[in-house]
């Protein structure tokens, strides 16, 4: 205990420092007041008295002293002088601080942003759910494809039923619906999830209950729903007694039975979920009917939850016998479809999918720019370590410690990361949810949510990145310092050479390691901005600038299909009629949507598939003259027109993919396929396009007559000359003629839906960019560090040089071609390694190798710029040494 | 430290100053007077010594000090055995005692 004790008050003391010095004062003054009484008592006089007493008592500093050293812990009452000096020093060259601490701050700062979003997008994307880590993507895979696909209802309850591996199974689906509350309507995202969703996920609302197992049961048999906490507050004002009260939702009445916790925002990444409703109510909100008893509508995505030790591959193969059993039960609709479980961030079907490749190539050049942040941060502090070379030596020679020196230079670099991970923490909380901005076109209401998460991990590991490489760097002349050669250095100052001592080497390599990473950024920026504008350039087989698309969402006003013709018809006959209008039709899905095309089971006439083939297509339903209105040329036959209704014989346009698979050296005009139980006779053949994206293989796709397979939901998309906002206006008020409680969502062009899919590579390329442009400045930096320092020590050379009859012209070329050789060095090993690692970019680029020598040439061409800017200034400094002066020093 | 004068033994400081105070708190003039007094002269405190070992002894959680008024009304800080410096000093003074009944019998014996 005592011992204990003694620890704390020498602790104490370390605080206590200077009121226990002023008392120790005050009481060796009293002592000395004592003796002086006493001395005057005995008969001195006063002054005797004062100076006899002071003689008795010797040196107040030395017993202060004496009493100091042995009550603090010597080293810690160092370690606070360390830093107190530290920091003097470091506010003492404010420049060097300032920029050691930026180019750090930036390093880490990106580095751990860029981390919170792997983190919070693939790695624990939903941070409610009480086990993230057993939790997998469940979807289903078609045999012969790489595609992937959802899960039938029926198939889902099987698994629930048959897995024994598995704590539960959750499916999900996205839909829309339109929300109106009061006089404003606005789009509003949902999910159709099972009735264990909430309870599986073990997220529990924040206000009333989830859902009960038996609603998830009987078709629209319960219209209830669990809304956003958002959603709570913005559209319900937060109001505390919302539990019981309805909402239409799609025209029917739901009761609102819970509100989620404010953290949650579904499992759906990129999108943040407005309300969720049971898998019961699906015909409600599914445009495309009713599902739950049908084994072949792959329509909902799913998760599972394995029980605690379970593997994945043992998860697998049990999935893998329950669809081999499917699959003998039900051969018609489960023939050649799997299950299939994969980890949450190679989830295939929200986000995540389109960001992981760009967040791992994020990643990695975060983790590049902070090399280059490091890598300059050792440089300042080396170039430092030079320029304190002398106060070292001065303090070794007054008798500092070796060790102490040592110590004193740790501190600092301590300080000076210490100071950095503190604003790069700063920095990626500030941008922890910054990819929302680099993030496609939003609708209104609708809320993109790309959850960063900043967790001790996360700050962890980019603290201690930046701890490490300052520290390892701030010890380099720490060691130099230690075996500095007293009378030496003391002597000769600034007399260097140009590219001379090992010290310089260290430097060179440094500055070389962040031209070629700088290099490998750039030469990759260029590829992906080339990607873009390729893939902007790209036809998508469609005309983009002449054709908006609009659409009114009937559905979700409870139109019936019956008057949903007789509307579609009366809003077509007024649009065709506005100015600037050439043509108006319907399609079910407008390309490059998210929307998922109609799928179905084929069989053509006189084609006989392999054995475990199962013939499928995908297909669109759209209005007459709809080839002719978005451009797509029709190479043979007819284009659908306005007989094409009901009453008339089913028809279909194929696309050339598909004529030359099924119908190879045939002419497929007059052809018959049989689609859902309906022959259909096939009348034209259209030009192939793209229908998703511009990055798809072209795969069989062919179209039929909206009016005979017609859908309540359908977009409008007219052909004009007219501007999308324009069109936009008009066609309010002829909606609002026809119907004055809808609204038709903004009309866009269809290159701005084209847009809207490419945002894959467009934030890529933002991404890229924005890093790309930060190491290119760090390494400029550097690189001008190394050239003025290598400058600044090298004068007396300089100066001997013009002594002896150089010019300046001389110098000035010496000193570039110096700095040059450096950057042309890092420049190959800069293009090597990006040879090597474009590679790696595979699907972030379109019709764009990935040794594109355009790209690669930029690099090269803006890297040189950027060293020639950096060695200038020191050169032309170097130019003007005046020898005269240069050797005198 | 090595400053106590040789007509200390060396080591004993810190055990004669916590027999000082003993009974009573003192200031460090207090203390050294004391000393002088019990050893009937003998020994004689040096200043340099007395309050660097104050205040190691207060590290050590052995003596407690606190500012107090003087008889003859001056501020003085006055030092206090602490609880575990009374345990302190009776180990020392088994200890010492141990010590110079080990040296006498050695002495003694020649």
């Amino acid at each position: 205990m005592p011992r204990l004790r003694a620890w704390f008050y020498r602790f104490a003391g370390l605080f206590r420092k200077s009121r226990t010095d002023a008392e120790m004062a005050a009481e060796m003054q009293a002592h000395i007041d004592f003796l002086t009484e006493r001395n005057v008592a005995s008969g001195m006089s006063p002054d005797d008295a004062r100076n006899s007493a002071l003689r008795e008592f010797g040196g107040v500093e030395q017993i202060k002293e004496t009493a100091r050293e042995q009550r603090v812990w010597r080293w810690a009452d160092e370690f606070v002088q360390d830093i107190r000096f530290g920091a003097r020093m470091l506010r003492r060259n404010p420049s060097f601080s300032i920029l050691a601490i930026l180019c750090l701050t930036l390093g880490i700062g990106t580095s751990a942003a860029v981390m919170s979003w792997i983190e919070g997008i693939l790695i624990r994307p939903y941070p409610l759910v009480a086990h993230q880590d057993r939790m997998v993507a469940l979807f289903g895979t078609k045999e012969g494809t790489t595609e992937r696909e959802g899960l039938s209802y029926p198939d889902f309850l099987d698994l629930q039923k048959n897995s024994t591996l598995f704590e539960s199974f959750i499916v999900d689906r996205i839909m829309g619906t339109t929300l109106s509350i009061g006089d404003r309507a606005e789009r509003a995202s949902g999910g159709i999830v099972s009735a264990n969703y909430f309870d599986a996920l073990g997220v529990q609302p924040m206000l009333g209950r989830g859902f009960r197992p038996e609603e998830g049961e009987g078709r629209n048999a319960h219209p209830v729903t669990v809304i956003s906490y958002l959603t709570w507050q913005d559209r319900y004002k937060g109001d505390r007694d919302i539990i019981g009260k309805t909402q239409f939702l799609n025209g029917v009445q739901h009761t609102i039975i819970g509100v989620a916790p404010e953290e949650f925002h579904g499992t759906f990444i990129g999108y943040s979920f407005n309300f969720w409703v049971p898998t019961s109510m699906q015909e409600t909100f599914d445009t495309t009917g009713y599902k739950l008893e049908n084994r072949g509508a792959r329509w909902i995505e799913g998760y599972a939850f394995l029980k605690p030790g379970v593997t994945r591959q043992q998860a697998q193969a049990e999935l893998d016998a329950i669809g081999q059993r499917l699959e003998n039960d039900y051969p018609e609709t489960n023939r050649g479809h799997h299950f299939e479980i994969l980890p949450l961030w190679k989830t295939p079907f929200n986000a995540v999918a389109n960001l992981s490749p760009t967040l791992g190539i994020t990643a990695a050049v975060a983790f590049f720019v902070l090399l280059i942040a490091c890598a300059n941060v050792s440089n300042l502090l080396l170039a430092r370590s030079l320029l304190r070379r002398h106060e070292m030596t001065m303090r070794l020679a007054l008798g500092a410690g070796r060790r102490r020196l040592i110590k004193q230079l740790f501190t600092e670099g301590l300080l000076l990361s210490l100071i950095a991970a503190a604003g790069g923490i700063l920095v990626a909380y500030w941008c922890r949810n910054a990819l929302v901005l680099v993030s496609p076109v939003r609708t209104p209401g609708i809320t993109i949510d790309y959850p960063g998460h900043l967790d001790w991990r996360v700050l962890v590991l980019s603290v201690g990145v930046c701890i490490g490489s300052t520290m390892l760097f701030a010890l380099v002349p720490a060691i130099q310092a230690s075996h500095v050669d007293l009378s030496g250095s003391l002597k000769s100052e600034g007399s260097g050479m140009i590219g001379g001592s090992g010290q310089s080497r260290l430097r060179s390599v440094l500055v070389f390691v962040q031209v070629a990473l700088s290099f490998v950024l750039i030469a990759g920026t260029g590829l992906v901005l080339r990607s873009l504008v390729q893939m902007q350039n790209a036809d998508p087989g469609f005309s983009t600038r002449s054709v908006v698309v609009s659409a009114v969402d009937l559905f979700s006003a409870g139109y019936k299909p019956d008057r949903a013709k007789i509307f579609y018809e009366q809003l077509l006959e007024r649009i065709r009629t506005l100015p600037g209008v050439q043509s108006a039709t319907l399609a079910r899905l407008r390309p490059f949507s998210y929307g998922v095309y109609s799928s179905a089971p084929l069989e053509i006439e006189g084609y006989q598939p392999p054995r475990n083939e199962q013939l499928a297509a995908d297909y669109n339903e759209v209005g007459e003259e709809y080839f002719a209105a978005i451009g797509i040329p029709i190479v043979a036959g007819r284009e659908f027109n306005r007989t094409d209704d009901e009453n008339a014989p089913p028809v279909a346009v194929v696309n050339q993919t598909m004529a030359t698979k099924y119908w190879p050296g045939k002419d497929p005009v007059g052809q018959r396929l049989k689609v859902k139980d309906k022959w259909m006779e096939i009348v034209g053949l259209a030009k192939n396009a793209n229908y998703r994206t511009k990055l798809e293989q072209s795969t069989p796709f062919f179209y039929v007559p909206v009016r005979q397979n017609f859908f309540v939901q359908n977009n409008i998309i007219i052909r004009t000359s007219q501007s999308a906002p324009a069109i936009s206006n008009a066609l309010a008020r002829e909606v609002h003629a026809l119907d004055p409680n809808l609204a038709p969502l903004d009309a866009i062009t269809l290159q701005e839906q084209v847009d809207v899919m490419s945002y894959t590579q467009r934030l890529a390329v933002a991404l890229l960019a924005i890093f790309g442009g930060m190491a290119l400045f760090l390494a400029s930096i550097g690189l001008y560090a190394v050239m003025s320092y290598s400058v600044s020590q090298s004068t007396r050379e300089l100066g001997m040089r013009m002594a002896l009859g150089a010019r300046a012209g001389d110098v000035l070329r010496l000193v570039i071609s110096r700095g040059l050789r450096l950057t042309a060095a890092g420049i190959v090993i800069g293009a090597i390694a990006a040879l090597l690692l474009t590679r790696l970019m595979g699907n972030l680029l379109y019709q764009v190798s990935p040794r594109d020598p355009v790209s690669f040439g930029s690099a090269l061409v803006v890297l040189i710029a950027v060293a020639l800017i950096a060695c200038f200034l020191p050169a032309r400094r170097a130019a003007r040494v005046d020898p005269a002066r240069a050797l005198r020093t | 430290m090595g400053k106590e004068k040789p007509d200390l033994v060396y080591g004993t400081l810190d055990m004669l100053i916590l027999k000082a105070l003993q009974h009573d708190p003192r200031h460090g003039l207090g203390i050294a007077d004391r000393i002088q007094q019990m050893s009937k002269d003998i020994l004689h405190v040096e200043q340099g010594s007395l309050y660097p070992a104050l205040y190691r002894l207060e590290a050590q959680g052995w003596i407690k000090a606190e500012w107090g008024v003087s008889d003859n009304n001056r501020r003085a800080r006055y030092y206090k055995l602490t609880a575990a410096g009374r345990r302190q000093l009776a180990a020392e003074q088994e200890h010492w005692s141990r010590i110079t009944k080990g040296i006498d019998f050695v002495l003694s014996k020649a």
